[in-house]
């Protein structure tokens, strides 16, 4: 893209507009997923699942180019990552943890823990920290509310947590 | 104490593998449903009385009733799996338990509703549990019961795993099929149902994951058996998240009508450190509370609306005597505040709204007013006022918090502070982060 253009994307207007191709892998896998449709749109959510997992988050240039892929305009692209929470359209820290303050949880002792965790990791919800290793987030109930308190830790549940515990989970990760 | 049904492989070793299920006598009701003429299987899941198990209780062969026989257009059947509703988590035990107990009762109900696709939609949080359903079907296509001309009978069915990407409201059915399609989770208008024009515009059939899970016991023993538990208007077994103040939070599976107490006290050994209950949220989040007094009531679909709140989706979160519930109330329409789709300005800007005078109370600096705008906000928000039950979904606690624990609110609001000198209520907008400021303290 020339310089003087604006950015076509507002979320990632900021990041810089990277030109990304598919290669013969990801082709293999947006072709085996269209298979599983009979609308090319209905694809959206499964690649953009499938580039969340190859590239950790969604830029600017893989919305562009799954928009171009699928056919469709890269504004409603933007438009469907922006809704779904799990789609991320900032890089994430290594290790992306989300813990649940919803009611159940907090029933058991969520409060504590959060407050425990905010001060080790020294950044409140939606901060990564600066060597870049962690990112925290809130998130409303993650379906498991009997073991409660419960964070996820990118594709893993920790559950039944209490502040000793999440001492020793976070040393783990560091 | 009744054996479990939908949990019965819960502690088997390998419980997930297919070699287990077939131990167990599975995909016997498959073979038994793909002789029958699909009239039949709908008649004979009319006659067990089974209603889906989501949430609204809708009797099962009744929805599947509703596809219409020919209009030319393919069919699909849809399972929810896309379980979010605070409180809730019996899905995910059914799939991490007894993955091919769904697979079958899919096969069963797309068999009945002549759909030979077949999605289950998942949330996006549960990682493994997607896994866990993609290995089953993979074992479910290598032995013939996926696929092709299955066992032999001429059917065929694929069954494909769509991952959600966190949006409660897609557990919502419309939600969930335009998120299908590609699109933004948001609610369509009713009519028409799914039944007439739901995925890509052809006839659709959602049901939960719990639904399908007690169709092949009722192919396998027949619907007199299954219609000979639980009571007259609500049959079969139903699966309890208990989440809370008991001793031990888990997934119970006990038949319809039992009551709550029984599956407090007896099944989750009651409330810890000695303490009372104050109070339970009978079918999740957004089924009205109930107070102590009211746990003889029988959990079952009718009982449960009599007492004035709903069985829905069987979510128990229980609460001691220690609870403040005007901070639950607080943490509940967080919940409906946030995941509120935008569409309906009642639900958007009700819920958003009835958070910031909660939050306002908390801090102390609410005044008696601040009551009556929130019942306000819960006659008006709900009843139809919305596209989908996410408005009266927060509206109910609302309105059920108030009623039975209105002291604690009005205790709240009137607590000896300074009385606020502005209190015009203003409408906070989403983007108006400000508005959206936590009390200081934090933790409970
Ligand atoms: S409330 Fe935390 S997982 Fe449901």
């Amino acid at each position: 893209m020339s310089q003087d253009q604006t950015p076509p994307l507002t979320v990632a207007s900021h990041d810089e507009v990277k030109e990304i191709h598919f290669d013969g892998e990801m082709e293999d896998r947006i072709k085996n997923i269209l298979g599983r449709y009979s609308e090319t749109q209905a694809a959206l959510l499964p690649v953009l699942w499938a580039c969340q997992e190859r590239w950790g988050w969604i830029s600017a240039g893989i919305m562009e180019a799954i928009a171009e892929r699928l056919a469709l305009s890269p504004a409603f692209v933007e438009s469907v990552v922006t809704f779904y929470t799990m789609f991320r359209s900032r890089p994430p820290g290594r290790f992306h943890l989300q813990v649940c303050t919803t009611l159940s949880c907090r029933l058991c002792g969520a409060g504590p823990v959060i407050d425990e965790l905010k001060r080790t990791l020294g950044i409140d919800f939606g901060e990564t920290t600066p060597d870049g290793r962690f990112t925290l987030s809130d998130v409303k109930c993650l379906g498991v509310c009997g073991e409660g308190p419960v964070i996820q830790i990118n594709d893993d549940y920790y559950t039944r947590l209490n502040t000793e515990e999440l001492g020793r989970l976070l040393d783990e990760f560091k | 104490m009744m054996k479990p049904l939908l949990l019965r492989a819960r502690g088997e070793r390998n419980s997930r593998s297919l070699t287990t299920y077939l131990r167990f006598g599975g995909y016997g009701a498959v073979k038994k449903a793909l002789i029958m003429d699909a009239r039949d299987v709908i008649k004979e899941i009319k006659a067990s009385g089974l209603r889906g198990r989501s949430g609204a209780g809708v009797p099962t062969g009744l929805k599947w009733g509703c596809v219409p026989k020919a209009s030319g257009k393919p069919k699909y059947l849809i399972c929810n799996a896309d379980e979010s509703e605070p409180g809730t988590f019996k899905d995910r035990e059914i799939i991490r338990v007894d993955p091919h107990l769904l697979l079958e009762g899919m096969i069963i109900a797309a068999y009945a509703i002549d759909a030979h696709k077949a999605y289950i939609y998942i949330r996006g949080e549960f990682f493994h549990e997607a896994q866990m359903l993609e290995h089953a079907i993979g074992e479910a296509y290598r032995k013939k019961y996926l696929g092709k001309n299955i066992l032999r009978t001429g059917f065929d069915l694929d069954i494909y795993v769509h991952r959600g990407a966190g949006a409660q409201i897609c557990s919502e059915e419309t939600a969930l099929i335009e998120s299908i399609e590609g699109r933004r989770g948001q609610p369509r208008l009713k009519p028409p149902f799914p039944a007439m024009a739901g995925l890509f515009g052809c006839p659709t059939i959602v049901n939960n994951v719990e639904t399908l899970a007690c169709l092949p016991h009722i192919l396998e023993n027949g619907a007199d058996w299954f219609a000979s538990i639980g009571t007259q208007e609500s049959t079969g077994t139903k699966l309890f998240s208990v989440s809370g103040h008991v001793e031990s939070p888990g997934v119970y599976e006990v038949p319809l009508g039992t009551t709550f107490r029984e599956i407090i006290e007896d099944h989750c050994g009651g409330i810890p450190n000695g303490r009372e209950l104050k109070a339970f949220i009978p079918g999740g989040s957004s089924a009205p509370v109930l107070t102590a007094a009211e746990i003889d009531t029988p959990a079952c679909f009718d009982a449960v609306a009599k007492a004035g709140s709903t069985l829905g989706s069987g979510g128990l979160i229980v609460m001691d005597e220690t609870v403040d519930m005007v901070w639950v109330l607080e943490n509940l329409l967080e919940f409906y505040a946030h995941e509120s789709c935008g569409q309906c300005t009642p639900c958007r800007e009700g819920s958003a709204w009835a958070l910031n005078i909660l939050r306002r109370i908390r801090c102390n600096q609410g005044c008696p007013e601040d009551l009556e705008t929130l019942c306000r906000i819960a006659d008006f928000a709900c009843r139809g006022m919305t596209i989908c039950p996410l408005g009266d979904a927060f509206c109910e606690p609302i309105r059920s918090f108030l009623d039975r624990f209105g002291g604690e609110f009005r205790a709240a609001v009137t607590s000896g502070n300074p009385p606020r000198v502005v209190k015009a209520p203003i409408l906070p907008t989403r983007r108006d982060q400000s508005m959206f400021a936590k009390p200081g303290t934090e933790s409970c």
